[in-house]
């Protein structure tokens, strides 16, 4: 193990050790606009530009769509980039994610996750990012803060060795205010796992053969482009894979990849459940358990690539499902997660019933009754399309 | 160096040949008359437009510069972000020599839809040139109306009909607006005064801070003129007064760089163009566009005069 200095415990907020965590990667570029509720993570680094901690050109532009124009600039000279936003923030990037993607440039961005109008509102939910989930961007969800703060440090190893970028999504609000006990690395030894900066491949502002990025491809050659993206997306689940083994080795803290399962064993039904209320359904979770019912949780950390093979294996046993996400697809088929989840499992042996229960939009809070109908669910294994903590009045 | 012909001639051919530039097209000519005078090494960012589409189609490029296309919009952005990079490396020595960077736009992607990110770059102050290649109109998507086109003018959005004469606006003055962000060095020309032009391009390369410079470029399908013609459109709309060269430093100092000695009637550029020939017999809009035209004129010279320059 190669720890150069010790570990601290901090009480962090979900934006103060995102923040921290690009303080101790000292990137070389940042360009971010502020808006609910990832605006500390802007802040709090803007405060670390101004006291000299970091060495970062700080680029504070006058609009999302600008903040992730200036990523895309700065990330293809070769620099190493962030950003931060959520909700309208991430949905004025959407242009832009695409071409991030489609240069094949590591940029880091943190989303703490939020609703989209309308109408209006501030708090958490996963739709935000799940809009990008067809942008080519790798996503990760934490769990709770450590998890938010450990993601960002190996976010920046997996986009550069991946050549892609990267989201790590924390839940607006429930982790980007929530304080917690965190354990935090040395400034060196983050600063050792993450390394100089991107391996060039070419330089962009000095290399005696100018190269030319971002031409115009017809249909001669784009989908050669696409098809190479959608490999190297493919390809990174190996990345992660190797970057989490090696994040485990230098700080000697486990990272669950790909998915993380809890009391699975000999488990007959699972709950699937991205992000930040995996804690209180683990505690449900464990009840059933003791009450006798053979019930299990299966947490996807990673979205995209999307962890088919491990959430098959997750779930092999498992005859019934219920797949908690806070995001739509309006499509009448469900959230983003269930819909995915079960063209997964089609190919399985055997296909446990999926039950989409959509709940937490807009920060609407997962009450005790809720999580009873949860148990309900698991139960009576109804599959279909449910909506948590609405009534039936909506 | 020189910025006359002869040391101008000895620079390597800019933009390589074989670019897809319609015949009678201006802006190479902006792109050439950069390469060469550029005093150092530049990177540049291209918005979405012809410029883009005709140089750089996939495998081939004709650009010998590092060069970058994100998006329509963006280029100002972009290039902001290419400059923080820049100043990034160099700061790190990953990087010996920090190059010049030149955004590079049309009408579109600087008058409208790219307004926002160009104005915010000028505002934060980032060390680039920004250069509008202003043929007047979204050529790339097939000629349709944009700001910067004129009064009277047909386009496929503001076309010619029984009710309405082409483009009922007069075009907006971005000039005029970059030069409100009190910006260290902001400068129209045009293709037809290239030694005018390679001034204000060394100018702005040499200035630090952010630089704007608005060039009018003819677009042969889009103005509808015979080829060879170029040139002398472009001149026209100088001679007319309807496209004054000037320059402004720091928002404040207004100089001509050119004073058309005998001033032609606006008409002269007019009818050399099939996208004003509907008008042509309306004496009325003629009239009007004309005191457009002097208008704008006055309110130039009085603030070159205010400035101490010589207006006549
Ligand atoms: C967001 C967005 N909207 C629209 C377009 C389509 N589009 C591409 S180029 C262009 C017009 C470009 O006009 P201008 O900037 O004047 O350059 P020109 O084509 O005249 O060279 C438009 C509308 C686009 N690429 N992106």
């Amino acid at each position: 193990m190669s720890v150069l200095a010790p570990t601290r415990r901090l009480g962090l907020t979900g934006n103060d050790a995102v923040a921290l965590a690009w303080k101790q990667i000292n990137p070389d570029v940042v360009a971010a606009y502020p808006i609910t509720p990832s605006t500390q993570v802007v802040e709090k680094f803007s405060q670390y530009v101004a006291d000299g901690v970091v060495q970062t050109q700080f680029v504070p532009v006058e609009s999302e769509h600008s903040a992730l124009s200036a990523c895309v600039g700065a990330a293809a000279c070769g620099a190493r980039v962030m950003t931060a936003t959520s909700s309208q923030g991430l949905a004025l990037m959407h242009e832009i994610l695409y071409i991030a993607a489609g240069l094949r440039l590591p940029i880091v961005m943190a989303v703490a996750n939020r609703a989209l109008s309308a109408p209006i509102n501030i708090h958490g939910d996963h739709s935000d990012a799940m809009g990008s989930r067809d942008s080519g961007w790798l996503q990760l969800y934490a769990k709770d803060v450590q998890d938010a703060y450990d993601l960002t440090i190996l976010a920046v190893r997996v986009a550069e060795r991946a050549r892609l970028p990267v989201m790590v999504g924390l839940d607006g609000f429930t982790l980007s205010h929530s304080l917690e006990v965190v354990d935090v690395y040395g400034d060196d030894a983050v600063r050792a796992f993450v390394g100089p900066g991107p391996d060039d491949h070419y330089h962009f502002l000095d290399s005696p053969e100018p190269i030319t990025i971002g031409p115009l491809a017809l249909p001669d050659s784009y989908m050669d482009f696409r098809r190479a993206l959608a490999e190297a997306v493919a390809r990174s689940a190996e990345i992660i894979a190797r970057e989490a083994a090696a994040f485990r080795e230098h700080f000697g803290r486990s990272l669950p990849v790909f998915v993380e399962p809890v009391a699975m064993e000999a488990a007959r039904a699972a709950v699937v459940l991205m992000g930040s209320y995996a804690g209180v359904v683990e505690e449900a979770v464990l009840r059933w358990r003791e009450a006798g019912r053979a019930v299990g949780l299966v947490r996807p950390v990673v979205f995209r690539p999307f962890p088919a093979e491990a959430l098959r294996a997750a779930l092999a046993g498992v005859e019934h499902v219920v797949v908690m996400e806070r995001a739509d697809t309006l499509s009448t088929l469900g959230g983003p997660l269930g819909v995915e989840l079960r063209a997964a499992l089609y190919g399985a042996v055997r296909r446990p019933v999926v039950t989409d229960v959509i709940f937490g939009l807009g920060g609407r809070e997962l009450r005790e009754e809720d999580l009873e109908q949860v148990g309900r669910l698991v139960e009576e294994a109804p599959g279909g399309v449910r909506y948590l903590g609405t009534g039936d009045g909506v | 160096m020189a910025l006359n012909l002869r040391e101008l001639s000895k620079r390597a051919e800019g933009l390589a040949p074989g670019h897809r530039a319609c015949a009678g097209c201006g802006f190479p000519m902006i792109i050439r008359l950069l390469l060469a005078t550029a005093p150092e090494p530049v990177v540049v960012v291209n918005a979405t437009g012809c410029l883009e589409v005709v140089s750089t189609i996939y495998p081939y490029s004709a650009w010998p510069v590092p060069w970058l296309h994100n998006a329509f919009e963006n280029a100002a952005a972009t290039a902001s972000g290419v400059e923080a990079a820049a100043r990034a490396l160099q700061a790190r020595g990953r990087l010996a020599r920090r190059p010049k960077v030149v955004a590079i736009g049309g009408d579109g992607g600087t008058y409208d839809i790219g307004l926002q990110s160009l104005s915010g770059a000028a505002e934060r102050g980032h060390d680039f040139l920004y250069i509008c290649y202003n043929n007047e109109g979204y050529m790339n998507t097939g000629i349709q109306r944009s700001s910067a086109t004129p009064q009277g003018a047909r386009t496929t959005t503001s076309p010619a009909g029984a009710v309405l004469p082409g483009k009922v606006q007069p075009r907006k003055d971005l000039t005029e607006i970059m030069a409100a962000h009190r910006m260290p060095y902001v400068a129209q020309a045009s293709i037809s005064h290239w030694g005018d032009l390679a001034k204000k391009l060394r100018r702005a390369l040499t200035t630090s801070g952010p630089t704007f410079i608005n060039v009018l470029t003819p677009c042969q399908p889009g103005w509808d003129y015979p080829p060879d013609q170029l040139v002398e459109i472009a001149r026209l709309a100088v001679e007319t007064r309807y496209w004054p060269l000037y320059e402004v430093e720091d928002g404040a100092r207004y100089r001509l760089t050119y004073i058309p000695r005998e001033p032609l009637p606006v008409r002269a550029w007019l009818e050399r163009q099939g996208r004003f020939k509907h008008l042509l017999a309306d004496e009325a809009r003629v009239a009007e566009l004309q005191a457009w035209v002097d208008d704008n004129w006055a309110r130039l010279t009085s603030r070159a005069a205010a400035s101490g320059e010589r207006v006549s």
